[in-house]
């Protein structure tokens, strides 16, 4: 390559992510001048869609939402609707949402460490070439994802788009038998997860790290799923009713999807590395120690070694699940009867990618007025133009092609779901020579 | 391991989302053979699950919608022979469709014995829409040849 040539590098469709949209990245020289994380998706309108609705058709629309995290999208719905009504859940329908959390986290973790993101680190296209080379690997993750979508079917009534969530509980509630048959696949999928953490620690990661505002849910007795306050690295500590003074969204001429930057500061970073950073200590002892086993402690600020993080994630979802289970007994009143109301109530839950903001504005009549959805993939999308733009500034001299492939493979180490957040994702690099030679 | 003692009927596997156009034509091939007491799943689920939704059985129909090129509701066959340039509909999670289900299987040694693909033509696969009317044309043809098949 001549430092002088202007050149562009380009990408049409970056695949193993969800959505639509592109990355535009332009080099003058050796400075990065411009990253842009186009999201061309239509926006989806769902706050729209429940203007109007009743309170009680919210989980099952907004679980439309994502066909990976439809859990995430039912608990900071209910909860947040249990908050604008005053709602108060038997313990043990609080025990079966972390479950419920723990199926998803497993399906979403499990696909993203092994079927999108490990491709990259081995030098494969896809988990297709990869499984070639890896077939005992790629077999170790369907089993592990097949578990998390058995709890999610138990739970959910159905693998995809689950029903049986609602404000005030469940519609029906497992047996203790019946969660007793998860056992076996579970004590299997703690030694399978832990492999992973092994198998995941002994990738190669490139020299980057940032230093970023981490903000996840704290809870001061566990690792937070769907309650606790939300705090970061910088002294943010505010309940969820506090979420919209702190953070503000902004629309971005190229993007369907909204930025979200925390007032008078900039962009942050959610999802596993925030969780696990600021909430590590709340990570049972076996995810823990096999963490440290694999050289992760926290403050970790690598965001390609993210894929170690989800896999201790995946540790601690199957040892929590298997917790919730030895300690279930089925709750006496399933589902508690909600009157209609009015009301406001905000919630905050940890999807697999990260925090997800739901507010609901309730009339007398229980039908919504309005709502407010601020999903995790649209809360990283300014972050991950931060990190794109120090980490393309280190790859100036590689081949254009190699270029554009980490470029890709840094944007997945935010497992990013541009549906939520509004699908493919197209990368273009322009070099330019600053002198215009 | 599952023993089978005798002979198991072929499986039919109908792959789609009803919420997404002509991605939901597999789906009314379902209900179709199931009109005709044919049995058939519906698999509206993430598509690696496929691999185990055939598990155990020797002899398998997947019915999905495609994106080949050909004209809307033409209808494909694929037996033996795995389709090479075939999209899935473009509805699926996270860039993995039916034919990277296939695919991977196929790396795995996890195909059944006997693999059909019938795949109908699509052209219209965006959110809220329904089958446009040259796919159900299609429909009614896949539901005509699978209907033969378990007549036989």
């Amino acid at each position: 390559m001549s430092g002088r040539a202007t050149r562009t590098i380009r990408v049409d469709t970056l695949a193993r992510v969800e959505g639509e949209g592109s990355l535009y990245i332009k080099m003058v020289g050796e400075r990065v001048a411009d990253v842009k994380l186009k999201i061309y998706e239509p926006p989806r309108l769902f706050e729209a869609f429940l203007r109007g609705r009743h309170f009680s058709e919210a989980a099952d629309i907004t679980a439309r939402i994502c066909g990976i995290c439809p859990i995430a999208y039912q608990m900071s719905a209910i909860h947040a609707i249990e908050r604008a009504l005053g709602v108060h859940i038997d313990p043990a329908v609080r025990l079966l949402r972390r479950l419920f959390y723990c199926g998803e986290w497993i399906e979403s973790h499990t696909l993203h460490v092994y079927m999108l993101h490990a491709p990259d680190f081995l030098g494969f296209p896809d988990v297709i070439a990869m499984a070639r080379d890896h077939r005992e690997v790629v077999e170790r993750a369907l089993r592990l994802k097949k578990i998390g979508n058995r709890i999610v079917t138990l739970l959910g009534g159905r693998e995809i788009h689950p029903i049986s969530a609602a404000v005030g509980g469940f519609y029906k509630v497992p047996t203790k038998s019946q969660l007793r048959e998860l056992v076996e696949d579970l004590e299997w999928a703690l030694e399978a997860s832990l492999e992973t953490v092994r198998w995941t620690a002994g990738l190669s990661f490139p020299d980057f790290e940032q230093d970023y505002e981490f903000v996840a849910l704290c809870h001061p007795d566990e690792y937070a799923f769907n309650e606790g306050r939300l705090k970061s690295n910088r002294g943010l500590d505010i309940d969820a009713a506090e979420y919209e003074d702190h953070f503000r969204e902004l629309h971005v001429q190229y993007s369907n999807a909204l930025h979200s930057v925390i007032r008078g500061r900039s962009s942050y970073l959610v999802g596993p590395m925030a969780r696990f950073n600021l909430n590590f200590d709340k990570l049972p002892e076996v995810a823990q120690k096999v963490a440290m086993q694999a050289g992760l402690r926290p403050p970790v600020k690598n965001p390609f070694r993210s894929i170690v993080v989800r896999a201790v994630e995946l540790v601690f979802a199957c040892a929590e699940a298997l917790r919730v289970i030895h300690e279930y007994q089925p709750p006496t009143v399933p589902r508690v009867d909600v009157p209609n109301r009015a009301g406001v109530g905000q919630a905050i839950t940890e999807a697999p990618r990260g925090i997800l903001y739901h507010r609901y504005a309730l009339d007398e009549n229980g039908l919504i007025v309005t709502a407010k959805i601020v999903p995790p993939t649209s809360q990283n999308q300014k972050r991950i133009e931060d990190d794109l733009r120090e980490y393309a500034a280190q790859l100036v001299a590689w081949p254009l092609e190699e270029a554009t492939w980490k470029c890709e493979q840094a944007v997945r180490n935010y497992d990013p779901c541009i549906s939520c957040a509004t699908h493919f994702l197209k990368v273009q690099i322009d070099r330019e020579d600053p002198h215009g030679g | 391991m599952k023993t089978r003692t005798a002979a198991e009927p072929m499986r039919i596997i109908c792959c789609g989302n009803r919420e997404r156009g002509d991605d939901g034509a597999a789906l009314l091939v379902a209900e179709r053979l199931q009109e005709l007491g044919i049995e058939a799943q519906i698999h509206a689920g993430e598509p690696l699950a496929l691999i185990d939704a055939w598990s155990g059985a020797d002899d398998v129909i997947v019915v999905d919608a495609v994106v080949t090129g050909a004209s809307v509701g033409t209808v494909q066959v694929w037996d033996e022979q795995l389709p090479s340039a075939v999209a899935s509909a473009p509805a699926s999670t996270h860039g993995l469709g039916v034919a990277e289900a296939i695919k991977l299987a196929q790396v795995l040694h996890r195909l059944p014995p006997r693999l059909r693909v019938y795949g109908i033509e699509g052209k219209k696969f965006a959110t809220g829409t329904d089958v446009s009317t040259e796919v159900k044309q299609g429909v009614e043809n896949v539901v005509g040849q699978i209907a033969a098949l378990t007549s036989r």
